[in-house]
């Protein structure tokens, strides 16, 4: 590993640090995806056994997690796509981070109640 | 501000050049300049093509996985409505199954290069460089089998 350095980035550091960090846990998510969902050629038992734990308030929180990652690296994915491809790309990266923050919220508090409603009413009783 | 004059050779950008027709600056090689020495392995493209390869799939993926999403975990009752006779039901339709197909492979294909990357940045050691980027490799190459094997072979009236 590099030794620690003084270097101190401002958004532009921080939002390719996220990106990193997201685009590596997605990676991780979906090589055990693609497993659990290979039960469905063993039986439906054993896929219905695993999907049950999918269906339970603290995996559902994991969902959630995994909602706000995928969600911040599909959105500055397309930040990235700009800055390389569009004329005035790097001219407006910072502005265009802080719209993929926005957009960014206003999903997540879309998804609140999608993904979350189902464990609220399970942990405090419909 | 430092006021002193450049003792190097190289000048300052408002100052006069120490070079001119008579004493030519030397010629610096490009560091990656290729040469008859270049390993074979490093004369292609191929890390341009990666790199149009992340933003062109990126851009499919945004519709294929935010789709995904949409379907499995905010329509029809969300996560609640998933058991094997949900899958037998989507995977009834190519539809479907050509989305599924298509994410595995390219999700995949992306995720991998992104991380061979990320431990080309990182694993400094040239011997765990290369063992960290076979397992990966490895990793990638059964995950996708794997998955469109499950995908062509689904099969609803197992039991
Ligand atoms: C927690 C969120 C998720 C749930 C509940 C979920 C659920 C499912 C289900 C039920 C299937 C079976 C086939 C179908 O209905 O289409 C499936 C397949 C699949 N999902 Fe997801 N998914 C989630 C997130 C993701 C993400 C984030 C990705 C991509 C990065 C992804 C990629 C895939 C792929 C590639 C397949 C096909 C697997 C195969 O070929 O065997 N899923 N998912
Ligand atoms: C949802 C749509 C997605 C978009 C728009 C997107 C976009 C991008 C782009 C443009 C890059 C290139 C970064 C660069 O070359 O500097 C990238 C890197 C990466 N992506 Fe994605 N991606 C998406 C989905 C995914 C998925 C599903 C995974 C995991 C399976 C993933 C994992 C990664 C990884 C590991 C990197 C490398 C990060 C790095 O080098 O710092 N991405 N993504």
């Amino acid at each position: 590993m590099p030794a620690g350095t003084l270097y101190r980035g401002r958004e532009g550091m921080w939002s390719w640090v996220a990106h990193r960090v997201t685009g590596v846990l997605i990676f991780f998510f979906l090589f055990v995806h693609v497993l659990d969902t290979a039960l469905v050629r063993v039986s439906p038992e054993a896929y219905d056994d695993v999907v049950a734990t999918y269906k339970t308030p603290l995996v559902a929180l994991l969902e959630y997690g995994l909602v706000a990652a995928i969600l911040f690296h599909a959105l500055n994915g397309l930040r990235i796509v700009a800055v390389d491809f569009w004329s005035k790309g790097a001219r407006y990266q910072k502005q265009m981070l802080w719209t993929v923050l926005g957009i960014w919220i206003v999903l997540m508090v879309g998804a609140l109640y999608p993904v979350l409603g189902h464990a609220v009413r399970e942990v405090f009783g419909s | 501000m430092s006021t002193e004059t450049p003792t190097s050779a190289i000048g300052d950008v408002e100052g006069v050049s120490p070079y001119g027709v008579d004493n030519p600056a030397p010629v610096i090689e490009p560091p990656r300049q290729r040469t008859g020495k270049t390993p074979k392995g490093s004369r292609t493209n191929f890390e341009m093509y990666a790199w149009l390869f992340m933003r062109l799939s990126g851009i499919v993926l945004v519709v294929l996985v935010i789709g995904h999403l949409l379907i499995q975990l905010v329509l029809d009752g969300g996560v609640s409505k998933i058991g094997f006779a949900f899958v037998a039901g989507r995977w009834a339709s190519p539809f479907w199954q050509v989305w599924d197909l298509a994410m595995l492979w390219l999700a995949m294909l992306h995720g991998a290069n992104g991380l061979r990357t990320v431990i080309n940045d990182y694993a400094e050691r040239d011997n765990t460089r290369f063992w960290l980027k076979m397992l990966l490799y490895t990793a990638t190459v059964f995950t996708v089998l794997l998955g469109t094997l499950v995908i062509f072979t689904f099969d609803p009236n197992i039991r």
